[in-house]
């Protein structure tokens, strides 16, 4: 190659090299602040509705009344792609807290440093975390040691029930366990034609939040040993559940007839969610349903009970899949003293956490907001208050790469509710394999 | 010194000439050369846009050919879409053109009712055909049924998915209509006359005298077609989000081509690796994979161009 042609290239590939390296966002120390000083520090959230803004602008407004010289910026319905640009470019107007309702993201955000480890934070304050939150909301807020988020209200899962449906079918009580919840949504079943006047369950994992991690969580799974490998080939929890699952498709008519079944209901936010409308008896859902079904007036009276739990294990019924919103502060905020502050204060202060929950219904996160006699909810929300104290209640641990992992055992489940995997131990070796393929791309 | 003015002016020549050219130059370096490069450069690399891109020499591309489970469906059923849905849409699209062209009365309005379909906004025409073609409550199976004819899944099946797509395709398919027309009328009415006088009939006249004059035409809707179905996003994410009844949003996991990642095109992937997964070295592997097929394909249809004309002649 000749001299000037090496010249260009060398000086084309400097050029691209530095101009590439130049875009990446790099974490610096803003703990240096001074909180007590005249501030105004920036807060993006991801709500969007009226309601839920408005909840927010009055926790907000009880934060700066207690925090007279801290301003806060409210930035609302800011989506994970935005919120995940702005922690990586920085700047004055980028976000100082952020919260998102992405819990999956946690690994991410905490092994790559885009939101600061709170723990010195938590130590400085005297605040135990493990005290505060629920055990499943202390979990999945953490990543391999790193504090990164706080829990910002929950969402607890359990099971609506027709009443009325289950007096006619002569069904006295919600079942306890799967092998009662089988035999019940067999007898609330009523086929008419090609498809049901009345279905027991919708069993299928595109049945709204019938999906493999929420049925994994009545059965509590590890997920990962160690040293972070799958366990879901050796841990029979996770057999269990797909077999359960399984079990229910055929009891129930089979795959493809719930399918087409399925594709005829109403939407899950809808009005005409097949559960409201009385098409489907049973219903897995998030403590979010009790507002909407009550709000569509159905016909028929509504249970609330935890789900079911695994015939051996009937001792730990009332647990439930725990998940929710996150809260945390940004790496490259210059203000993370003033930003504690407010995390601090939405995410632990009792009578904060229980007006937020009050006005977006959603379950409180912490353990004294639990019981806090403020709390207004209508009776039967008390079984959701109940799941999210459960120390036996569960969720999905955070990983390096987000909820790849969950992706994976999800399409697992496709495979196998459709007859299309019809070897589970291979399935779950190969998904096993495929998992542990993901993360070690992702570290 | 009559040397040095002469290189003088050449050199002031060059200058004007690249002064003239800056607009476009800057315009190739900043949104192509530079996007282009940069890609190249971060599939190399293991880079999560929040700490320093470290080289990480091939894995990123053993990772998606090898390991990554989406990305063999995904590029299967873009050259699906590619082969079958470019191909019907220029036909479908000339013919309606030839349609229009020879029929007497009413033009305006037939031109306006095909030409419609194509402003509809791609998430509401996808939600409206994903309704349409529901195959519990749709209007399409009803009527299927009532005559008689075994109602497909559509969005809901596999094996009908990409069809639907196609058909969702067809029934936008204004732009395209309007360009034949426009290149049909500009064919010489005196080679018709010519044609006729030696007995040529209606397929002869279409094969020798109007596909030829349009053939630049036609090229340049296949070419640009295969790019667009390369780019294929909107419509099968949505066609699958709703099918699926699983709304993507935050909070919820991928859902890769509702159902049995029969509507996953590499697009797609890019957005799930580079957006959800921060892996944009893995995204950046297949954007290049996409940017070579794009060549490839292109590059194929421009050699058949000379043997399509050299048809004609």
């Amino acid at each position: 190659m000749p001299k000037r042609a090496r010249i260009t290239a060398f000086a084309l590939l400097s050029s691209v090299a530095l101009l590439t390296s130049a875009c990446t966002g790099q974490s610096s120390s803003g703990a240096d602040d001074d909180a007590s000083k005249e501030t105004t520090i920036n807060f993006w959230h991801a709500w969007s509705a009226d309601s839920e803004v408005k909840a927010v602008k009055t926790l907000v407004a009880g934060f700066e009344k207690a925090h007279p010289n801290i301003h806060v910026n409210v930035v609302g319905n800011m989506t994970d792609d935005k919120i995940n640009q702005a922690l990586r470019a920085g700047g004055s107007k980028a976000p100082d807290v952020i919260s998102s309702f992405t819990t999956n993201a946690v690994g991410k955000f905490c092994s790559s440093g885009a939101l600061v480890d709170l723990n010195p934070f938590f130590e400085k304050a005297g605040i135990d975390p493990d005290k505060t939150f629920p055990a499943a909301m202390n979990e999945y807020t953490q990543f391999d040691g790193d504090r990164c988020s706080v829990p910002l209200l929950g969402d607890a899962y359990g099971l609506y029930y027709n009443k009325t449906a289950f007096e006619k079918a002569g069904i006295s009580a919600p079942p306890k366990t799967w092998s009662e919840f089988e035999s019940d949504a067999k007898k609330l079943t009523i086929p008419q034609g090609d498809g049901f006047k009345q279905l027991g369950f919708m069993p299928n994992y595109h049945g709204w939040e019938t999906t493999t991690e929420h049925y994994l969580g009545q059965f509590s799974p590890t997920y990962f040993d160690k040293s972070g490998k799958s366990t879901i080939a050796t841990d029979p929890a996770v057999a269990d559940a797909f077999t359960v699952q399984k079990k229910l498709v055929d009891a129930l008519g089979g795959y493809r007839k719930l399918e087409t079944y399925r594709s005829k209901l109403g939407d899950e936010w809808g009005p005409k969610h097949p559960f409201h409308t009385g098409q489907v008896a049973m219903q897995l859902d998030g403590e979010w349903r009790l507002g909407m079904a009550l709000e569509a007036k159905p016909g028929f009276e509504i249970g609330v009970a935890p789900l079911p739990v695994p015939d051996d294990q009937a001792d730990q019924y009332g647990k439930g899949y725990i998940t929710g919103t996150i809260a945390g502060i940004a790496a490259t905020s210059k203000k993370q003293n003033a930003a504690w502050e407010l995390v601090k204060y939405i995410t632990t202060d009792t009578d904060a956490v229980v007006g937020f929950s009050n006005a977006i219904h959603n379950v409180p996160s912490t353990l004294a907001a639990l019981k806090s006699p403020k709390l207004e909810y209508d009776p039967r929300f008390k079984t959701f208050l109940d799941i999210a104290a459960n120390p036996d209640s569960t969720t999905a641990p955070s990983s390096v790469n987000g909820g790849v992992y969950l992706t994976t055992i999800q399409e697992l489940g496709y495979a196998y509710e459709s007859g299309k995997v019809t070897d589970l131990d291979k399935g779950l070796a190969d998904a096993a394999r495929q998992i542990d393929t993901d993360i070690a791309q992702a570290k | 010194m009559s040397t040095l003015t002469l290189a003088s002016k050449r050199r002031r020549s060059a200058l004007r000439t690249l002064a003239f050219m800056s607009p476009w130059l800057i315009g190739f370096a900043v949104f192509f050369a530079y996007p282009l490069i940069s890609t190249v450069y971060f599939s190399f690399m293991h880079y999560d846009g929040f700490r320093p891109p470290t080289w990480s020499g091939t894995q990123n591309w053993t990772y998606v050919f090898e390991h990554y489970p989406f990305f063999w469906p995904a590029l299967r059923n873009t050259l699906w879409l590619v082969v079958v849905m470019v191909s019907l849409r220029v036909v479908f699209g000339l013919g309606i053109g030839l349609l229009i062209t020879k029929i007497k009365t009413g033009t305006g309005v037939f031109r306006t009712l095909f030409y419609l379909p194509y402003l509809a906004p791609p998430v509401a025409a996808t939600m409206a055909f994903a309704f349409l073609l529901n195959p519990g409550t749709g209007p399409v199976n009803s009527i299927l049924e009532k005559v008689g004819i075994p109602a497909p899944g559509w969005f809901n099946d596999p094996t009908w998915s990409k069809p639907a797509l196609t058909l969702l395709a067809l029934w936008g398919i204004g732009d395209l209509m309007v360009i034949f027309m426009a290149a049909l009328l500009d064919v010489p009415q005196e080679q018709y006359e010519a044609a006729e006088l030696d007995g040529a009939s209606a397929w002869q006249r279409f094969r020798y005298v109007t596909l030829p004059n349009i053939s630049p035409i036609v090229m340049f809707a296949v070419v640009t077609g295969v790019i667009q179905t390369m780019q294929y996003y909107t419509q099968p994410l949505i066609a699958g989000k709703v099918a699926s009844g699983v709304i993507q949003g935050a909070g919820t996991q991928f859902e890769p081509g509702y159902p049995d990642k029969s509507t996953l095109t590499l697009p797609q992937l890019v957005y799930n690796l580079g957006f959800q997964r921060f892996d944009y070295g893995s995204a950046c592997v297949v954007a290049l994979v996409l940017f070579a097929l794009s060549m490839a394909f292109t590059a194929f249809l421009m050699r058949r161009r000379g043997g399509l004309i050299q048809a004609g002649d």
